[in-house]
């Protein structure tokens, strides 16, 4: 029953996570296991989906790093993502913002939301 | 099914189940009935026939009766609970249910054909079987040919399954992967025939 995968889902669901969409930057910070000891990397840039589904909520996240574009996809309740912040809030007009792939600079640009 | 995080924070996908509360419902024995076997019951029935009523005298309203053959009988009982608790975090299990059905399905999908060639001229061969037989000798199509048909909505076991969690409170058992069936159906899961 779908009641039951729910009652197993909230257990893994986290606590405190800000509410944020498409459109917004986020800092995300991740637990990265390196050579044998953890230590928390930043990844920062503009949300470019989210999708809901209990504990396996993820978004992605789009960002330019040394000119070339990176996306990651975080999964919300994942006990590797230490920390979300939303920087900025963006206004934009679809849920899906996969034209910023296509623009780069200038024209990738997000309004901010007042 | 659903998706968990396991201690290392790694994805597990798992099947929830509600196993249990069961109960035993009668005892066969080689001596009175030719063979031995439990009848285990799940469920609540709204209504209960008059015979199934008698059946189940001291029990609660069971709205499913499965056996399931066994050896050792010593230490079962008719009434005893079975439930989640008799399974533990890592073990395997073999699952057995009804398989989803298919419907009339052609090759590829039921037995996993290749299909014909994509390109190069060919009209109506995408997903034909190709050629069943010989010719003249030996002039008849072989017992047991691979074609097309019903698939599905049979009985299936899928063996070697890991238990991800037992949860004895809820009754609920978390399987990893997939198991046969759709949505609400029936399963028997037996402790793995086979380690691992």
């Amino acid at each position: 029953m779908v009641d039951l995968i729910k009652s197993v889902e909230e257990q893994y669901l986290k606590e405190g996570v800000p509410d944020f969409g498409p459109g917004d930057t986020v800092r995300v910070s991740v637990k990265v296991v390196e050579g044998g000891r953890e230590r928390i990397q930043v990844f920062e840039g503009t949300v470019m989906r989210l999708r809901r589904g209990g504990a396996n909520k993820s978004f992605t996240v789009r960002r330019i790093s040394h000119g070339v574009g990176v996306e990651r996809t975080f999964l919300v309740n994942s006990p590797r993502v230490d920390k979300i912040e939303v920087t900025r809030r963006g206004r934009v007009r679809r849920a899906q913002l996969y034209y910023l792939r296509g623009r780069i600079g200038k024209a990738a640009r997000i309004k901010e939301k007042r | 099914m659903t998706r968990i995080f396991d201690d290392t924070g790694t994805i597990v996908p798992v099947t929830v189940i509600e196993a249990g509360p069961c109960y035993i419902t009668q005892v066969k024995k080689s001596e009175t009935d030719g063979y031995s076997a439990v009848q285990i019951g799940f469920g609540t029935a709204k209504r209960l026939t008059e015979p199934k009523k008698g059946h189940l005298k001291k029990l609660p309203p069971l709205k499913y009766l499965r056996e399931v053959r066994a050896t050792d009988m010593s230490s079962v009982k008719v009434g005893q609970k079975i439930d989640a608790s008799l399974f533990q975090q890592g073990e395997s299990v073999d699952v057995t249910g009804i398989s989803k059905g298919k419907g009339f399905a052609g090759v590829v999908k039921r037995h996993h054909f290749g299909g014909g060639p994509k390109t190069h001229g060919q009209s109506d061969r995408h997903r034909a079987p190709g050629s069943v037989g010989a010719g003249t000798t030996p002039g008849r199509v072989l017992k047991g040919m691979r074609m097309a048909g019903r698939m599905g909505n049979e009985r299936i076991t899928v063996k070697n399954l890991e238990i991800v969690q037992a949860d004895p409170a809820r009754n609920l058992l978390l399987i990893k992967g997939a198991v046969p069936g759709g949505r609400n159906s029936l399963l028997i899961i037996k402790k793995a025939r086979k380690a691992g």
